[in-house]
């Protein structure tokens, strides 16, 4: 197994892992013990870098998964801390202390995926979408068709094909 | 003492001739640096269109009076600037209003544009108009000391401040040009030349890329265009001086225009040899290489 | 859907202590902003002086230099030795208060839209659109994305379009060759059909425009 899981799994309660490369490792654990995990990387591990802070919609499972990436440059080893939020009134607590640069992310992911982080300066802020009035658009259940449809005027006759089977019409005409 | 009114007919001839003059030369210059680029480069008319162009604008909007006036002291500026020197020497069609202290009013000319530029576009509010305009006034003052050291040393020399007379003391073969008989002076002002005309490596004032366009960044149409003719008016009057002061003068148009074209190279050359200076450094330039050499200038003198 | 409040606090009235301890009130959509619509210019001159002008706009296209999507990738070829449209009188200004021609270049964000009607409106009468790229005519490949519009006519006065994603630097020269006769003919009136139908465009922009936080038209 993975050394760095080794020292980590006597000192968290690290629920799923996965070994991408030997370089990147996944690891899985309760909402609760992030703050402290994240920490103990940082600090004493050496992940000094947070490079992304990313969410995944699981709406099947009700669920919105947070992924922190973190790097640590003298051994060119990343690490990626996967939690779990229930997906509805999603609420996750700011890392903005320990990397400045999160809350960037945390506004991102407020705006997009509708998760709120309580704290993280300027969360509120408009970040990319200006003037938004329905779902945060990242969500599953949100229909960018739908909503496309009803908010912008299309210009009519666009057509649509399916790419191979046009080729093919174009191409063979007569059949194959 | 009598005035004579064809005088103005006169001086309205000579802005005439080196407005056209103006815009082509400036044109072929442009062009000359697109080709180093291995570009095509512009129309040689190209000038004339953006200027109808411009006129031609339907709306324009202003910021108050001086945004107004700002154009119109720069291009005083340079007109002013032409109207006092004695372009052609010994013509007495085209040797304008030129009379005894009047290189004092040269100095004063050369200036006065850019500080009715500063007032206008100050008035438009733009931030960018406030950094070129800093810009400006900084190097502009800095290029300004060489050249006003380098013409106390020639007025020095000649024990005169009347152009026309320092140009009949240049006449008689070119080795009585200042350029020869007082190469130091000639000098500082190159130098000072140099940072004058707006061009590369001293254009960081106008900034294209880096600060949208400088000082006029909110003038448009008419106002634009009234600063796009004094461009045009005042490198050939700056270098006007020049040919006056340093290069024994021009008794004829086509000595003139030769003249003209040769010194305003000098500029062109320099300018797509070397990139770019920045304020500081272009400042610090001028006060290390161009003001002793006119200090020099001043004491050999 | 839900409602929003969408009001931002340094366009709200305000009192304001001045330096000289004066207090006074300001409305910063009032005070800042001049309220008065666009007005239609038609062409003032006798007809020679016109096509005078006309050819004049045609021989000197100022674009502005403002890149809203990918399309803006096409444009910087245009500069450079390989295609030099400085040769067409064709150039790049830094400000709207300069450019004669928007060309939009590429997909349109309703964020970017507000900042390109704001630099439309900027620019001087006349002034022509060129819409670039299939993401301007029926949105191209991001025909159902929540947040680019579909049609820039709707929201702009469009003069001319250059089909293509992307399209490339040859068929850009293309469009402004043809822009240029559109010109030189005298109908390249963008401006004043904005002028009159003034109430329409801002009806559509405002339709997708939900913050809308500047003045109507920015002088």
């Amino acid at each position: 197994m993975h050394p760095l899981y080794e020292r980590l799994k006597h000192l968290f309660p690290l629920d799923e892992v996965t070994e991408q490369r030997p370089d990147l490792l996944f690891v899985t654990l309760p909402r609760e013990h992030l703050r402290s995990l994240l920490l103990h990387l940082r600090d004493i591990e050496g992940f000094s870098h947070l490079v992304l802070l990313t969410a995944v919609d699981w709406i099947e499972e009700g669920q919105f998964q947070l992924t922190y990436l973190l790097h640590n440059r003298p051994k060119a080893q990343d690490i990626g801390v996967r939690i779990k939020l229930a997906r509805d009134s999603a609420t996750m607590e700011s890392i903005h202390t320990l990397w400045p640069t999160a809350a960037t992310y945390q506004r991102e992911l407020r705006e997009m995926f509708g998760i709120d982080f309580p704290g993280s300066p300027g969360v509120e802020e408009d970040f990319i979408l200006e003037g938004w009035i329905d779902l945060p658009p990242y969500r599953r259940d949100f229909d960018t068709k739908k909503f496309s449809d009803e908010n912008y005027n299309h210009r009519p006759g666009r057509e649509t094909h399916d790419p191979a089977e046009y080729m093919k019409q174009q191409l063979y005409p007569n059949g194959l | 003492m009598s005035f004579d009114w064809m005088k103005i007919v006169y001086a309205l001839l000579t802005l005439f001739i080196v407005v056209n003059y103006g815009m082509i030369i400036t044109a072929i210059f442009q062009k000359i640096g697109a080709r180093i680029g291995r570009r095509y480069g512009i129309p040689v008319w190209q000038n004339y269109a953006d200027l109808i162009k411009n006129y031609g604008l339907r709306s324009s909007i202003t910021h108050g009076t001086m945004f107004y006036l700002g154009p119109v002291f720069r291009l005083t500026g340079g007109v002013g600037l032409l109207l006092f020197i004695p372009v052609i020497y010994g013509s007495e069609i085209f040797s304008n209003f030129s009379f005894a202290g009047d290189l004092i009013l040269i100095l004063y000319f050369v200036f006065f544009g850019t500080l009715g530029m500063a007032l206008g576009a100050a008035e438009s509010g733009h931030p960018y108009s406030a950094i070129g305009i800093t810009r400006g006034l900084s190097q502009v003052t800095a290029s300004e000391l060489p050249f006003a050291l380098a013409v106390f040393a020639i007025a020095l020399q000649y024990q005169t401040l009347s152009v026309t007379e320092i140009v009949a003391a240049q006449q008689g073969g070119y080795l009585n040009w200042t350029l020869f008989t007082n190469p130091l002076a000639v000098m500082a002002a190159m130098l000072s030349f140099l940072g004058s005309m707006m061009r590369p490596p001293f254009d960081v004032v106008l900034a294209p890329q880096e600060i949208p366009i400088g000082p006029p960044t909110e003038y448009h149409s008419s106002y634009l265009a009234l600063m796009q003719t004094n461009r045009m008016i005042f490198p050939i009057a700056k270098i006007a001086v020049y040919v006056c002061l340093f290069f024994g003068g021009a008794v004829s148009w086509p000595i003139f225009f030769l003249k003209v074209f040769l010194i305003y190279f000098v500029s062109v050359f320099v300018g797509v040899v070397f990139p770019r200076f920045r304020v500081e450094q272009s400042i610090r330039w001028f006060l290390i290489w161009g003001v002793p050499i006119g200090i020099l200038a001043i004491l050999v003198a | 859907m839900q409602s929003k409040d969408f009001s931002k606090a340094e366009l709200q009235k305000r009192t304001v202590t001045g330096p000289d301890g004066v207090e006074f009130e300001v409305d910063p959509m009032r005070d800042y902003f001049c309220e008065a619509p666009p007005t239609v210019m038609p062409p003032a001159y006798i007809k020679i002086v016109e096509d005078l002008f006309n050819w004049a706009r045609a021989e000197s296209i100022w674009i502005l230099g403002f890149g809203t999507g990918c399309g803006a990738i096409e444009m910087r070829p245009l500069m450079t030795p390989r295609f030099d449209a400085y040769r067409y009188g064709i150039q790049w200004r830094p400000t709207p208060r300069q450019a004669n021609l928007f060309v939009i270049s590429g997909y349109l964000s309703v964020k970017t839209l507000k900042r390109a009607i704001r630099s439309y409106e900027q620019m001087q009468n006349p002034k022509y659109v060129v819409g670039l790229g299939s993401c301007t005519i029926n949105g191209g490949m991001y025909w159902d994305s929540y947040n680019t519009i579909k049609r820039l006519d709707d929201y702009l006065p469009v003069d001319l379009y250059i089909t293509g994603c992307m399209p490339r630097p040859e068929a850009l020269l293309q469009g402004f060759m043809d822009l240029k006769k559109v010109i030189r003919a005298g109908n390249a009136e963008g401006a004043n059909r904005y002028a009159e139908n003034f109430a329409w465009y801002k009806a559509n922009q405002k339709q997708i425009i939900h913050d809308w936080d500047m003045p109507e038209y920015s002088w």
